[in-house]
């Protein structure tokens, strides 16, 4: 059986045209996805059941022991956390915010160590943005500032952008130009037309640069900036400046160099800035395929993207005080709920000692670095693979994954349901 | 079967022609019946004024651009906080509240159907989602296609059945239930950073105007046979001198629809400027009212402004850069592959400024000269003009004299020789607040046989129960009489259950969303196209099969279906 038209959950690329060939109920092919997408679409090893850790030994138990495991543990937190959200569906994030909600939890999700700086920056600022397909369309000029798509989401120059065929581009390859900003040469800037390499810790020098040249201040650019010569910047202005369309794709490398949320501000500004003269749009290349979903559910459930904590009643927001890394490195939370996401891989060694002492739970379909950290972990389908779900593109196009394979495993929706549906017993104040 | 009665009201229906009549509502199972058996649970409404639910005509709510201004605001969020309390979630916000701080706020006024104004096809999950997370109103979404390149070629073309089969398509996927223009061709040309000035400009590449655009679409629409008219955000919005092109727009409307108007003019206050430059601006509201008094086919909203902190949102992508560039607060804009666009920035109408107080006064102008109250309906055009919770104090400005000569003494002092609003002594009365917030609203989207907007049997039991005795208030002198009664009803009834009462939110509420799907022909149908298909497959960035809305997503979902002349 083929299924066609699957949606890949892997990257913020959301890609929605693959094919996936099913035999016996397994993926034995996958056509259209990159080479990321294929891995996640072929599997890996799975747990077959929840499993409990018994001193230094793990513990078959049965979905009802795990929930229930779960929802006593957060119940009887004092100031529990809910970390991950960002790779599985929105129907579980909604259960997840109510819970947070009910027991006065903190809930944060993934963006706040990737793309919580730009963020605060839009918070600052604003943003002006559009969908991919507006890029795909009509960029003449794109620029990618501290990403790097050929390894991170590789099937965002063909599908939006380099070689991407575009309604108001005879030729696209050739009428569109690729300007690519970064630190060291990647792979992406192979394929670019002009490649700026800056310092590190350089980009808001040379963001601010722009920004004086296209607002005419050209005569206090001094000959380099940041390892940029005054005439490549001029060059670079004057692409932006005489673009039609121009659309920026920054990633991690400006929102976790120094400068920080800094950095996505003074981009954000420039952009606005080159809108006096022609269209320009910016957005963040979003890692996770649903990370982008958190963002959005937890807005139009709590009023804030990322970072909510509910101890005092109503949802309070303060990134770098209620923000997952923080609450672990203080040594406040006393037990952590983490679904879809492996903190264990990312986060502070300070943080993960934290991890070691307290209860957590995990919700993951496969073992990962956190699976050490846990004391019960809770396998449960995949979205987009085994379970249906709505999950949001890095452009805020929400698209419902489809199942292409039926098992027996619960969804993430419905192993929290299920949790939230034992915590409600409880009387509460 | 569960019954309700409610004793001694004080009813105010104008659809069912009744006003002020003191008597029993009986309802079962969620609907207005002739009589309940003794069992009925009561509710003593002891002569307080009784309406149908209120009915929001154009509010925007949920979907990808409100969510944005959240999104971007984490000052309005903390301007709005409550816990978790009873059945009520936490809520955050007051411009633009979360889905359950809209639910509530619009629950405890009474309200029970709300219209969001503005729903990009592309990003329509978005706006089903937050309606299943606003859960005390029944909700409906306006589609937009003011920039539809499918919709576009086809007027170029010359082909209006094709325009309307591209509606009938779009709607039914995207389980959209209106039409909407706003700044039609403006937002495609948005796109290459242009806009269009008024209707006679042509749109970059497709060379269509926007006159070609508004009079193919209503054609398109009533070929449909839709429940709703076309909703028309005019181009130019906020630029002085703009009635001109508002009269130009209205003026291309034929009277087609026997049951209800042709257009739905969206905000009209935003549309109802004189001047050429801010230095002359001044209210043109008397021309505005003086032809839609002559035209029965045009239905507008107020679009008050009320004086304070707000957020402006809208698919109006130009004039957000434009205000952007004077407010230089902060901006995001939001283009839509192949359909529209968007833009937010966060506002203060200050009493201070001139500006704002002739805007504050237009608003006011437009509802006291329209003749008819069906024809002008209240909104803010929330949150643009103001948050919805401003809704009972422009019903107490419409209702005294008093209160509106009170307030011009604290806004510009120029204002005076701007404006005709001080010249104006009409007082609205209750049947007319009435027919305002519900019963027009009702007939103007077409949904009253659907049980929507009154009172008499067979319809919805959406019922709002004020504080207010009518013949013990008098409006004229005792408005904030009239502003605590409708901030807070005694009791609102949704689908026959009481879901609020006194200011509290009492369960988890059973909305249900409405849409559209119009029967076309074989030969209209766009999902079978050819050509459709093919555009459609190289140009948008989702494959058509993942395009339309699943079935999931409406909790409650309520088709209405229509056979097209097509």
């Amino acid at each position: 059986m083929i299924v066609k038209d699957a949606v890949c959950p892997f990257c913020g690329c959301l890609c929605d045209d693959i094919e996936v060939e099913v035999e016996g109920n397994r993926v034995v092919a996958v056509t259209n996805a990159c080479e990321l997408g294929m891995t996640k679409f072929m599997g890996e090893k799975r747990l077959k059941n929840p499993i409990l850790r018994v001193e230094n030994e793990w513990k078959d138990i049965t979905y009802d022991e795990a929930i229930r495991y779960a929802a006593d543990m957060l119940l009887s937190a004092e100031r529990p956390l809910l970390y991950g959200w960002s790779g599985t569906h929105g129907e579980a994030q909604c259960v997840g915010v109510h819970m947070a909600e009910l027991i006065h939890g903190v809930i944060d999700n993934t963006s706040s160590v990737c793309h919580g700086p730009s963020i605060l920056a839009i918070q600052e600022v604003g943003h002006p943005g559009c969908t991919l397909g507006v890029v795909k369309n009509r960029a003449d000029l794109v620029i990618y500032w501290g990403s790097n798509p050929i390894d991170a989401h590789p099937r965002h120059l063909s599908r939006y952008t380099r070689y991407a065929e575009g309604f108001f581009l005879e030729n696209a390859f050739r009428d569109r130009k690729v300007i690519v900003v970064d630190v060291r040469k990647t792979e992406t800037a192979n394929i670019a037309d002009e490649f700026v390499q800056i310092k590190p810790g350089g980009d808001y020098a040379v963001l601010s640069a722009l920004r004086a040249i296209v607002q005419g201040k050209t005569d206090t650019i001094p000959r380099t900036v940041a390892g940029v010569t005054r005439e490549q910047l001029i060059r670079v202005a004057n692409l932006c400046k005489s673009a039609k369309f121009g659309a920026v794709y920054f990633g991690l490398g400006l929102t976790m160099t120094q400068g920080k949320y800094k950095n996505i501000r003074n981009a954000i500004e420039f952009i606005s800035e080159l809108n006096r003269h022609t269209k320009f749009t910016i957005s963040a290349m979003r890692g996770h395929y649903n990370v982008y979903g958190s963002n959005e559910v937890n807005t139009w459930m709590t009023g804030y993207p990322f970072g909510i904590d509910f101890s005092r009643g109503i949802a309070f927001y303060n990134p770098g005080e209620t923000t997952a890394v923080d609450i672990l490195a203080r040594k406040e939370c006393d037990a952590a709920l983490i679904v879809g996401s492996d903190p264990a891989a990312h986060f502070p060694r300070k943080c993960l000692e934290h991890l070691a002492e307290i209860p957590v739970v995990q919700l993951d379909p496969y073992p990962n670095a956190t699976t050490a950290f846990c004391n019960v972990q809770i396998p449960v389908a995949v979205t987009g693979i085994d379970a249906e779900g709505t999950a949001y593109r890095m452009d805020g196009v929400p698209i419902r994954t489809r199942r292409v394979l039926s098992t027996d495993y619960l969804s993430d929706e419905e192993v929290l349901s299920r949790m939230y549906a034992l915590m409600q017993e409880e009387p509460r104040p | 079967m569960t019954e309700l009665l409610v004793k001694n009201a004080c009813v105010i229906d104008p659809l069912s022609g009744i006003n002020g009549e003191v008597m029993d509502l009986a309802i079962r199972d969620g609907k207005i019946v002739e009589e309940v058996s003794d069992a009925a649970e009561v509710v003593d409404a002891h002569g307080m004024l009784t309406m149908p639910g209120g009915i929001d005509s154009h509010t925007h709510i949920c979907g990808t651009k409100v969510n944005f201004g959240r999104y971007m605001s984490p000052e309005d969020m903390r301007a709005g906080r409550t816990p978790r309390r009873g059945a009520m979630h936490a809520t955050s916000g007051y411009s633009v509240p979360t889905t359950y701080g809209n639910s509530y706020r619009y629950s405890v006024m009474g309200y029970t159907t709300l219209l969001e104004g503005a729903m990009a096809p592309l990003e329509a999950r978005h706006t089903h989602e937050e309606f299943s997370y606003t859960p005390l109103q029944d909700t409906m979404a306006n589609t937009l296609f003011d920039g539809n390149w499918g919709i576009l070629e086809a007027i170029r073309d010359g082909d209006t059945k094709r325009v309307a089969a591209i509606i009938a398509w779009t709607l039914s996927a995207v389980k959209g239930f209106g039409v909407k223009l706003t700044n039609p061709g403006g937002t495609e040309a948005w796109q290459w950073g242009k806009n269009v000035t008024c209707i006679r400009d042509p749109v970059p590449y497709f060379e269509v105007t926007p006159a070609e655009i508004i009079r193919s679409v209503v054609e398109a629409n009533e070929l449909l046979h839709l429940p709703h008219s076309v909703h028309l955000h005019c181009n130019n919005l906020g630029t002085p001198g703009n009635y001109t092109c508002t009269l130009g727009s209205f003026g291309l409307i034929p009277d087609l629809n026997k049951k209800r108007q042709t257009l739905y003019a969206t905000h009209v206050q935003f549309h109802a400027y004189g001047g050429s430059g801010w230095k002359d601006f001044c209210s043109k509201s008397e021309p505005i009212a003086n032809f839609v008094n002559m035209r029965p086919q045009i239905v507008m909203d107020m679009g008050q402004v009320m004086f304070g902190r707000t957020t402006t949102m809208t698919a109006d992508g130009p004039m957000e850069f434009n205000l952007y560039r004077l407010h230089h607060d902060k901006w995001s804009n939001h283009d839509v592959e192949l359909e529209t666009g968007s833009g937010i920035i966060p506002v203060v109408y200050r009493r201070k400024n001139l500006v704002n107080s002739i805007m504050w006064a237009i608003g006011l102008e437009l509802a006291l000269l329209t003749k008819s109250p069906w024809q002008c309906l209240l909104t803010t055009d929330n949150p643009n003009g103001a948050p919805f919770v401003k809704y009972p104090e422009i019903i107490a400005l419409l209702m005294s004299k008093r209160y509106r000569d009170a307030e011009f003494a604290t806004i510009h002092p120029d204002t005076g020789s701007r404006v005709p609003l001080p010249a104006i002594e009409r007082e609205l009365d209750w049947h007319e607040i009435a027919v305002m917030t519900r019963a027009g609203a009702a007939r103007a989207l077409g949904i009253q046989d659907l049980g929507k907007g009154h009172l008499a049997p067979g319809a919805d039991a959406d019922v709002a129960i004020y504080p207010l005795k009518i013949d013990e208030v008098d409006p004229s002198a005792e408005y904030q009489r009239v502003i605590d009664g409708f901030s807070r009803t005694e009791y609102t009834i949704k689908r026959g259950r009481v879901v609020a009462r006194r200011g509290e939110c009492l369960v988890d509420g059973s909305n249900a969303t409405f849409w559209v799907a119009p029967k076309v022909s074989e030969a209209y149908d766009m999902g079978k196209d050819p050509d459709f298909i093919e555009k459609f497959d190289r140009y948008y960035t989702v494959r058509m099969r993942n395009y339309p809305v699943q079935d999931e997503y409406l909790t409650r979902s309520r088709c209405i279906e229509t056979e097209a002349d097509l």
